[in-house]
């Protein structure tokens, strides 16, 4: 039995509704724990006075050096904390399974785990993919810790330092993934942790890995680094559900919602007798009559008409990856998306990962030596421009890269005869 | 001392233990997919193995009580694996179609709503605000429960013309992230600053360096080393708070919120599209901010009637221009939505484009 409960009129009223609320959540943990009492005190006075309450610090565990978000509060009178059993509510970033898998039985025991250390209170997940343990002491930082990281749990990432990571479904559940992504993702963190664990970067850096153009972790606008999966050859095709689309949705339908979506006009719907046999052209029958054609040279790999006929269209078999760099949030300069930087690399065989991990770390090196204080590598590129970053990478430019050429005269080429030389080369190569 | 121990540097760990075993044993060999009804997906792998997925809505921030229900209702009625997805929905996958609708069932009869699949209004993708962020201008998990109690129909049915993701952040750093509709603090007055703390608590080099528009700078105030703002060039950002908390840019009647719409992470169709602001001034109106779910619904209205089938809201936006957006949807426009930031001019309309 846990001490009086405070009045908390306003968050009161976020009890009633018919979505889950998290009011009546922590009131049941108040039933048995003063700090769940007390923390329902600071927000209900914070939503009173439309004000926070919580103040950083130092607080970590040791051998690490970040993970740990300190909060201490900053409501007092008299120089004493106004609601002493939440004064200290830390929060442990833990990072979770890749793609987010729990059994049962895991999630008791970390419910249990929390209990004792912490609050009870446990977010699945927080913006960057941690499972956040919500509410603990500064003295059992370090045990609940300790605990966690004997389950085979480790600490996530905080401040300027690499960051917990996440990957879509992907192959676990998902006939568009094009690469293992929970293995890329193992690969490229767990080779990084000192990067995670020992903040030293000049800002955060953020991998994430999405296992087809549908982008479902928000990778190219949320990661410094994305990992996109996709494909070269054809559009794979099923005849059978090809036809059961045509059959359920009719011809109208396929021809506003898949061929007239279709960005770049790839797509056309054939007499069977006339579609065009022509390298990169593919087609599948909808009935028995007339077939969808694809000129796969022209497709953009969107993945639109692979949605809307999911099995009737899938990826190609030749799978791999795009990689594209810089995307970030709004500070300093502005929100910023991802650039192309790789439109294709291979990630099948253990030597294609190992080259994934090789380019994460050289990414990361660049970032480390170059780029200012609390600058991000969207930021950086902006500063240097795509070309030098290309240069400290090793990376060769790419029409893919751009959206159109420079528009302005402002640049000096004295060496331009020698960069059309480098491009012939690597076109004969 | 006791001796310390060595933290096992174990990193991400590897899902599969925790994984349904059907999807470990097709792991990378699924071919097909559908959506018999809201709230439940249905995958078929090369083997011809089959699992029916069924989704739930959950509150995020989670008690035990509510863990362990859900634990529970994985082992009485699914199979004991769940998985989340990235708003927090949570996932129970089942191989035996038979035990699709008494889980179902089991979900709505404990509280969660079944739904957020295809073409539903998703969960809210959210921050921490007044319950653990440093420098939050409101709450995050109240708005969005208040917000999706409005939105709970549109949750449960699939009745949007696409997917309609959904964020709110608590300051204009906007953790919450890209979505079709965001809601973000945005803040209208510079920074109050408190000078007798400054020079204790700041490192004041870096405080001037983090100002996107260069308005700080270290000054004397009464005797004491601070900072001073140039009110005139402030943009009311708030990136100086988190590295100075001194410079209170919370404020409880002029921080409000904006709304911002057409953000899109998926490359279908057109290129991914960062969201674009429509609406500010919003009264930050704890505990439910109706004025803001007011506004959400309005917008979502207009969409659900007007936007053809797979039209995310920057497609729909694409094809009836910016003037019917603002048309349709009955919201003023203002000099306020006219860019003025590096690179604006590619926002502006150099064409003889326009409808009547």
């Amino acid at each position: 039995m846990a001490k009086k409960m405070h009045d908390t009129p306003m968050l009161d009223q976020l009890e009633s509704g018919p979505w889950p609320s998290f009011v009546t959540g922590l009131k049941r943990m108040a039933e048995k724990n003063d700090m769940a009492v007390d923390l329902l005190g600071q927000l209900e006075t914070s939503y009173r006075n439309t004000k926070g309450y919580w103040k950083g610090g130092t607080v970590g565990v040791f051998g690490y050096g970040g993970g740990v978000i300190p909060r201490f509060t900053e409501l007092k009178e008299n120089g004493k904390p106004v609601y002493p059993d939440a004064a200290e509510f830390h929060t442990l970033r833990i990072q979770p399974p890749a793609g987010m898998h729990y059994t049962s039985k895991l999630l008791r025991d970390m419910s249990t785990l929390w209990e004792k250390y912490g609050s009870g209170l446990i977010a699945f997940h927080g913006q960057s993919g941690d499972i956040m343990f919500q509410g603990c002491t500064t003295a059992n930082v370090q045990p609940a810790f300790d605990e966690l990281n004997e389950m085979g749990f480790d600490m996530g990432g905080a401040g300027p330092a690499l960051r917990t990571s996440m990957s879509c479904v992907g192959a676990a559940r998902c006939e568009m993934s094009c690469y293992d992504e929970a293995r890329a993702l193992r690969t490229v963190i767990n080779n990084n942790l000192d990067d995670m664990h020992r903040p030293a970067l000049p800002y955060k850096f953020k991998f994430k890995f999405s296992g087809c153009p549908n982008d479902c972790v928000n990778a190219i606008q949320r990661s410094d680094m994305a990992t996109i999966g996709t494909w070269r050859d054809n559009i794979q095709v099923n005849e059978k559900l090809a036809k059961e689309y045509l059959a359920t949705h009719g011809m109208d339908k396929l021809m506003t919602d898949v061929v007239g979506l279709c960005p770049t006009k790839a797509l056309s719907v054939k007499k069977i007798g006339e579609v065009s046999k022509a390298e990169g052209m593919s087609s599948v029958a909808v009935n028995d009559t007339h077939a969808l054609q694809i000129e796969n040279h022209n497709c953009v790999r969107c993945m639109h008409c692979l949605n809307v006929m999911p099995g009737a269209l899938l990826p190609g078999k030749d799978r791999g990856v795009s990689i594209m760099i810089g995307g970030k949030g709004v500070l300093k300069i502005g929100a910023t998306m991802g650039t192309m930087v790789i439109p294709f690399m291979k990630l099948e065989s253990d030597e294609d990962y190992e080259k994934l991990n090789e380019l994460a770390r050289n990414v990361l090196d660049f970032f480390a030596e170059n780029a200012l204080e609390h600058e991000r590598t969207g930021e950086m590129i902006d500063r240097i421009g795509l070309v030098n970053f290309l240069d400290g990478i090793g990376l060769e430019v790419n029409p893919n890269m751009i959206l159109e050429p420079r528009t302005n005269p402002y640049f000096r080429g004295d060496d331009w005869d020698e960069e059309v030389a480098k491009w012939n080369e690597r076109q004969a190569g | 001392m006791a001796e310390m121990r060595q933290p096992i540097e174990s990193g991400a760990p590897d899902p599969k233990p925790y994984m349904h075993p059907t999807m470990v044993k097709n792991y990378g060999k699924w071919v097909y997919h559908n959506h018999p009804k809201p709230g439940v997906l249905y995958h078929r792998a090369e083997s011809g193995d089959e699992v029916w997925t069924v989704k739930a809505g959950t509150q995020r921030q989670m008690d035990g009580y509510t863990i362990r229900k859900l634990a529970d209702i994985a082992d009485q009625y699914a199979e004991g694996f769940v998985r989340f997805t990235t708003r927090s929905n949570i996932e129970y996958m089942v191989t035996d179609e038979k035990k699709v609708e008494p889980l179902i069932k089991a979900l709505f009869d404990s509280g969660f709503p079944v739904g957020g699949t295809a073409n539903s209004v998703s969960m809210i993708a959210h921050t921490q605000g007044f319950l653990h962020c440093d420098i939050p201008g409101t709450d995050a998990s109240g708005a969005v429960k208040a917000l999706m109690d409005d939105l709970y129909e549109e949750f449960i049915k699939c009745e949007m013309p696409n997917r309609v993701k959904l964020s709110t952040s608590c300051c204009e750093i906007n953790c919450g992230g890209q979505a079709d509709i965001a809601i973000i603090m945005q803040h209208t007055k510079p920074p109050k600053i408190n000078h007798d703390l400054v020079a204790n608590v700041c490192e004041r080099p870096s405080v001037v360096a983090r100002c996107p528009v260069a308005a700080i700078r270290p000054a004397l105030v009464n005797g004491k080393p601070s900072l001073e703002v140039d009110e005139k060039k402030c943009i009311c950002c708030g990136a100086c708070y988190p590295p100075c908390p001194p410079m209170q840019i919370n404020d409880p009647e002029h921080s409000k919120l904006a709304i911002w719409v057409g953000g899109k992470n998926s490359n279908a169709r057109s290129r991914p599209t960062f969201h674009k602001l429509v609406a500010s001034g919003l009264p930050n109106n704890a505990p439910r901010w109706p004025e803001v779910s007011e506004v959400v619904k309005k917008i979502l209205g207009v969409y659900k009637a007007d936007a053809r089938p797979w039209e995310r809201m920057a497609d729909w936006i694409e094809r009836i221009g910016w003037p019917g957006f603002f048309e349709k949807t009955g919201l003023p426009f203002t000099k306020y939505h006219i860019d003025d930031w590096k690179g604006h001019r590619h926002t502006l309309n150099a064409s003889a484009h326009i409808r009547f």
